[in-house]
């Protein structure tokens, strides 16, 4: 197990690239503690599979450097980094059973037999496997597969990291969880370093103790789950995490006052100097904003809205409202009323943050 | 209910019938005719019964046709799928040269059988070939006119400079449809070129392969153009192929009889050996 640092390293497909743009991972400074589960999230094309394959040495980044527990590793191949790499799709040895694909990587490494076969078994028994040790493996299913790629990684003791690249793409809906909460638990049991890379954040948030939010090829966010959704560092981060995302709207700031619409919002911090020439805008989750007097209120407390529409999603409901023009999603009980198309809402200061050209800005207390 | 029976259905196979009928079953019925048959001329015949076969399966002169014609295509498929396949190894995944490389691989596939012939028979004449000449100017006594093992060393030489490349666009498919992760995943397995060759490669290009060793069989198996063209048959009988001595009996000596019997011992072969090729090959798949 190890603790991988990358130290300012960026990376571009192309032989001399011309600017920012041309990177498809920009410089970055990140750490992953030993023994730590992250989830690497993004949407499609951020660079998040290219950071993935810097780590386990697939790639070598442009510049910068990626160092295992304090030894410099950019220049080694992914055999010699020991690096564990699961992909999208299974990637087996057709002609072997699953006995010879799980002994492949030891004996690659020249391990003793009896050692490997030991070994074997013993991994087979955590992955559910042991029951079709002697199968070939190219008739198993996919998630059988892809239980056969995590398990030539396992076998390896000394492995530094497992890396996964959206493994769970091609499994069926109800093995997914299953084997969600398998990954889970062998972490728990064997504590290795593991990076997890999707663009499904239901994933992220349930396999990872800290998620890395990317955008654009830059780290946007790193925390935990309660961090992305109670204080995102970007609008991305508010508008990708959550369903629905959070509401972003244009403001101006006074203080402790936002401005929409001619509307004032109370914030819990003041925000004493603004950004010169930067763009302002509030936002705040649809968790946070409540109906005045359960829907009914028509006058008192809140701001008024009109409801544009009103879906049922079971449990709660999911209110589209507009504010002075502004579109605003909210998120209200099961039971709340909301007859006719008007009703008054009510933000909550503590959840309502302030962007300055999409990054938070942190404000005084008051 | 009363279901209604109509076959009129069946006329609408009829033109497949007719085309199927004309082309192949009526000109091999013709053949089977003569095989039976014997014949002085003047368009009599009178009925042999199975005396040709008999004949052509206890003769020698076809015994030594079928040996050499086995030797040849063993020859040529031991050299060409292996070096085919070395050769698409070796060509790049992606990139401007990959072009270039095909495009050079499908030259040999699109020169006519009778000019690949006359090319080789004049490239490697001893005195003003550049390959006959070279060899003798190297010190070896290289005349493939007069020598059998000179006939058959240029024989061999043509039949893999024509046909490698049909192995190795074959192969190259097969290669090019192998995702990038196996390859990564072998990386960090550290699987050996070799290992990576054993067990991701030459798996992924079987059915590829299967189709061109039997392309290569068949087509070498009935091969008569550019032998005839180079050599004759000669010199003797040493390079005489199974057609070319088809063509020698039936149209040389007009033994129609025997060359009819021949021609269908022949195809049966063809097919007896693509069949048992297919159906091993595709039963080691299944149980796989």
């Amino acid at each position: 197990m190890a603790r991988i640092e990358l130290q300012k390293v960026a990376h571009s497909y192309l032989a001399r690239p011309a600017g920012e743009q041309d990177f498809a991972v920009k410089e970055l400074d990140l750490t992953w503690d030993d023994g730590g589960a992250y989830a690497l999230l993004g949407p499609s094309g951020c660079g998040k599979t290219t950071l993935l394959n810097i780590i386990s040495g697939l790639l070598t980044p442009s510049c910068g450097q990626v160092v295992f527990n304090g030894r410099n590793v950019t220049e080694e191949r992914p055999e010699q980094r020991n690096i564990a790499q699961v992909f999208q799709f299974p990637v087996i040895y057709d002609t072997m059973t699953v006995r010879q694909n799980l002994a492949f990587p030891l004996k690659n490494r020249h391990v003793p037999s009896d050692a490997i076969a030991a070994r074997v078994t013993e991994i087979a028994g955590m992955i559910d496997l042991d029951s079709v040790l002697d199968r070939k493996a190219h008739n198993l299913s996919a998630d059988q597969k892809q239980k056969i790629s995590l398990g030539r990684g396992l076998v390896r003791s000394d492995v530094n990291a497992i890396l996964f690249d959206e493994p769970l793409t091609v499994i069926d809906p109800h093995l997914k969880w299953q084997l969600r909460s398998q990954l889970k638990k062998l972490h728990r049991e064997f504590a290795f370093t593991m990076v997890y890379v999707t663009h499904d954040q239901t994933e992220a948030l349930t396999f990872a103790d800290k998620v890395v939010v990317m955008y654009e090829g830059e780290v946007v966010q790193i925390g935990t789950p309660e961090d992305l959704f109670e204080r995102p560092m970007h609008t991305f981060v508010g508008y990708f995490i959550g369903s629905p995302g959070m509401n972003v709207a244009p403001v101006s700031v006074e203080g402790n006052r936002a401005i929409l619409g001619g509307y004032a919002i109370k914030l819990a911090r003041t925000y004493a100097d603004t950004p010169v020439g930067a763009k302002l805008e509030l936002g705040t989750r649809p968790e946070f904003i409540r109906f005045a007097g359960n829907g009914g209120a028509k006058d008192g407390e809140g701001l008024p809205v009109t409801v544009k529409r009103v879906d049922d999603i079971g449990r709660f409901k999911v209110a589209k409202v507009e504010l002075a023009g502004v579109p605003l999603a909210v998120v209200a009980d099961e039971d709340t009323v909301i007859d006719g198309d008007e009703a008054r809402i009510v933000f909550d200061p503590d959840h309502v943050h302030i962007y300055a050209d999409s990054q938070l800005l942190e404000g005084v207390a008051q | 209910m009363n279901k209604t029976w109509n076959n009129g259905a069946w006329f609408m196979v009829l033109p497949v019938l007719a085309l199927v009928a004309f082309n192949a079953v009526i000109p091999l019925m013709t053949v089977v005719n003569y095989s039976v048959q014997e014949t002085f001329g003047n368009n009599i015949f009178f009925f042999e019964g199975v005396k040709w076969f008999e004949e052509v399966l206890h003769s020698e002169r076809f015994h030594a046709a079928l040996l050499r014609q086995l030797a040849f295509t063993g020859t040529i498929l031991l050299i060409e799928i292996p070096l085919g396949v070395m050769i698409a190894l070796t060509m790049p995944r992606q990139g401007p040269w990959v072009s270039v490389c095909l495009v050079l691989m499908a030259l040999p596939l699109l020169i006519p059988w009778n000019v690949v012939g006359a090319i080789w028979n004049i490239f490697a004449l001893p005195d003003i070939g550049l390959l006959g000449r070279s060899l003798n100017g190297m010190g070896f006594d290289y005349n493939y006119t007069h020598q059998p093992v000179a006939a058959w060393f240029t024989m061999i030489l043509m039949d893999v400079w024509h046909w490698t490349s049909l192995v190795v666009l074959l192969a190259y498919a097969g290669l090019r449809s192998i995702p990038d992760a196996y390859y990564q995943a072998a990386k960090i397995d550290s699987a050996s070129r070799w290992a990576v060759f054993r067990y991701i490669q030459l798996p992924k290009m079987k059915r590829v392969l299967t189709i061109a060793v039997l392309l290569r069989f068949m087509d070498s198996f009935m091969i008569y153009t550019e032998p005839f063209v180079l050599t004759g048959g000669g010199p003797g009988n040493s390079t005489t192929l199974l057609s070319i001595d088809l063509v020698k009996i039936a149209l040389g000596q007009f033994d129609l009889g025997p060359a009819a019997a021949m021609s269908i011992i022949y195809f049966l072969i063809v097919l007896l050996l693509s069949w048992v090729f297919y159906t091993l090959t595709m039963r080691s798949e299944d149980q796989s």
